[in-house]
């Protein structure tokens, strides 16, 4: 069987492979969303964050032994507790000022990372075995599919309605919402605002972590796979606007999707389609796809 | 008082340009340094004068770079229409990347351009002309205006000290022009010139358009004075370092990009070979501790000093 003369086959692998990215382009561009909501800070270390979840599980498994289930669960808090630490640092003393400052810094800091890992561990990509229990592929009949990327695609899809949930139907999301519009506000109700600032941030980059364990498996981690990817993701966050946290979903399994579709039709095209779609979004509407502001 | 000491300092500035090979230092160093001060106070033209933060201007100077290197490696150009072309080519560039990122404010521009820019690296990556990962290798200088031969790195200097000095006067007569009083009014109090009614788009668009050629003609310059351009030209890493270097030296002043681009450069000369890698942490300590510490930069914060001590008596 074909489809539009590509055999079936390869055809639903890339989009497969395509949903895949689009799950880590969600998850990403979700906490860089949520953090920016709050703290008005464009997160560039989220790449950086995103590599060390990943060299996290790792190193847990080649120095302690610790296997990829504990590492789902300690590496993302490893990354989260690094957020609060930077959080109180040095995000919490540029408050108030122009956002680009936030920017620099988080990309200085990134710098920072990346330099230290890749003086540890080289350029060259480490492998992460995939678990035992997800080894192996299920034959659905129309096609063949590696468990371990359907678990990575299912994973992040909870996670990341989760975290919908929690904003959107939660009395702390209602918190958290509240203070986004006016932080003062809800600091004179009695929020703890400042704690919550530094959780948002430390939940951030723990989503970031979550990430890059997933990733671990099925891409080589080396130093600079955050950096790579954080540049896409920026360009999913304009094409979806920064307002709204199921836009940022949609928008990050979209064009995951649209980068599979690519690579079936012009693979040369593949890296750049997001931003051909980023510049097409702008021309027609450039608040974003769900973007509020004008 | 202060204003003679300001003249005396740029007598003595210009003087160092002027003998600065017979200082005994090594001229390819210098002429390097002069084309990442000229990349620099490109940038600072729209950061510093105009408010808005560009994290793609590698693209300009890159992408021209490789321009200027075929069309004189491969064509056979004369350096001189060559360099033109790498700052015509910038220009073009800068228009494209203004229209599309000018659409929206703030923290989207910055992550626009660099989206964008990182499209000009894959294309850079890509197609055939820039040689991919090898990038353009033995561009030769030739001779300027088909008489005076660049080979000599002294001849070289003064080419290259005469196109930045030029360009360095053209930015400030731009900065201190009706023009670029209106550029300051945007990065001031963007609604306010709106509602005056200037049209605050084609004035952004110009500025960009103008720093995108001179960062185009900084990065053409560069592939004469090297002979090569590489991939490491359009990296978002030297958008970042662009950045740094006006950040450090004073964004906003018109020296202080070239401070910056001084220090940044030397320090890479000092400790690429000492350190190895940990050349990027130590940029990115710079970052963080500019950030946290002198927002200002370097000629910034003596500005701020001196005009503290002026108000104090």
């Amino acid at each position: 069987m074909e489809i539009f003369g590509i055999p079936h086959q390869a055809f639903l692998g890339q989009l497969m492979l395509g949903l895949v990215n689009g799950a880590f382009y969600a998850m990403l561009s979700l906490g860089l969303a949520v953090i920016f909501g709050l703290l008005d800070i464009v997160n560039f270390a989220h790449g950086a964050l995103y590599m060390l979840g990943a060299f996290a599980a790792w190193i847990l498994l080649d120095k302690f032994g610790v296997n990829y289930w504990y590492a789902l669960l300690l590496a993302p808090l490893l990354v989260g507790a690094l957020g609060v630490v930077i959080e109180r640092v040095f995000l919490k003393r540029l408050y108030g000022l122009d956002p680009l400052y936030g920017l620099l810094l988080t990309f200085g800091l990134s710098l920072i990372l990346e330099g230290v890992f890749r003086e540890l561990y080289g350029v060259s990509g480490q492998s992460y075995q995939v678990p035992e229990q997800l080894t192996g592929a299920t034959n659905l009949g129309f096609m063949i599919l590696p468990n371990y990327r359907a678990w990575v695609v299912l994973a992040s899809l909870v996670v990341c309605l989760g975290t919908w949930y929690l904003i959107e139907r939660t009395r702390l999301g209602a918190y958290l919402r509240a203070a986004t519009e006016n932080a003062k506000l809800v600091q004179a109700f009695g929020v703890n605002v400042p704690v919550m600032v530094m959780l948002t941030y430390g939940a951030g980059a723990a989503l970031a972590g979550l990430a890059g364990v997933l990733a671990a498996p099925i891409i080589q981690v080396t130093p600079l796979m955050g950096s790579n990817l954080i540049i896409v993701v920026f360009a999913v966050v304009v094409i979806g606007g920064m307002g709204s946290i199921m836009g940022s979903i949609v928008t990050g399994l979209g064009l995951g999707l649209v980068e599979g579709l690519t690579r079936v039709f012009y693979p040369e095209a593949s890296s750049v389609v997001v931003f051909v779609v980023m510049i097409i979004v702008l021309m027609l509407r450039p608040a974003g796809l769900f973007g509020k502001e004008a | 008082m202060l204003k003679r000491l300001s003249f005396a300092a740029q007598m003595a500035l210009l003087a160092l340009l002027l003998l600065a090979p017979f200082l005994g230092l090594y001229p390819v160093f210098l002429m390097k340094l002069l084309c990442f001060a000229l990349f620099a106070c490109a940038f600072n033209l729209l950061l510093g004068f105009t408010g808005l933060l560009s994290f793609g201007h590698a693209a300009f100077f890159g992408f021209s770079a490789y321009v200027t290197g075929h069309l004189i490696k491969v064509l056979g150009w004369s350096p001189e229409l060559a360099l033109l072309a790498g700052a015509v080519t910038g220009a073009g560039l800068g228009a494209v990347f203004g229209l599309v990122a000018i659409r929206r404010q703030g923290i989207y521009f910055a992550m626009i351009t660099l989206a964008l820019a990182q499209m000009v690296f894959f294309i850079c990556l890509q197609a055939p002309f820039t040689g991919g990962e090898d990038g353009l290798q033995a561009v030769p200088r030739g001779m300027l205006l088909g008489s005076v031969s660049l080979m000599s790195d002294t001849v070289m200097y003064y080419v290259v000290a005469a196109i930045f000095l030029a360009c360095y006067l053209g930015i400030a007569r731009i900065v201190n022009s009706p023009f670029g009083q209106v550029l300051k009014m945007i990065r001031e109090n963007e609604p306010r010139a709106v509602s005056l009614g200037y049209e605050v788009d084609r004035y952004k668009l110009l500025a960009f358009v103008l720093s995108a050629a001179l960062a185009g003609l900084a990065g053409s310059l560069k592939t004469l004075v090297m002979g090569f351009a590489t991939l490491s030209d359009v990296h978002w890493s030297m958008s970042g370092e662009v950045i740094l270097m006006s950040l450090l030296g004073g964004v906003g002043t018109l020296f202080g990009p070239v401070l910056g681009a001084g220090i940044v450069i030397a320090l890479q000369n000092l400790l690429a070979d000492k350190v190895g890698s940990w050349v990027t942490v130590i940029i990115g300590a710079i970052f963080v501790i500019c950030v946290m510490t002198f927002r200002k930069g370097v000629v910034g914060e003596l500005q701020a000093y001196m005009d503290r001590r002026r108000q104090h008596g």
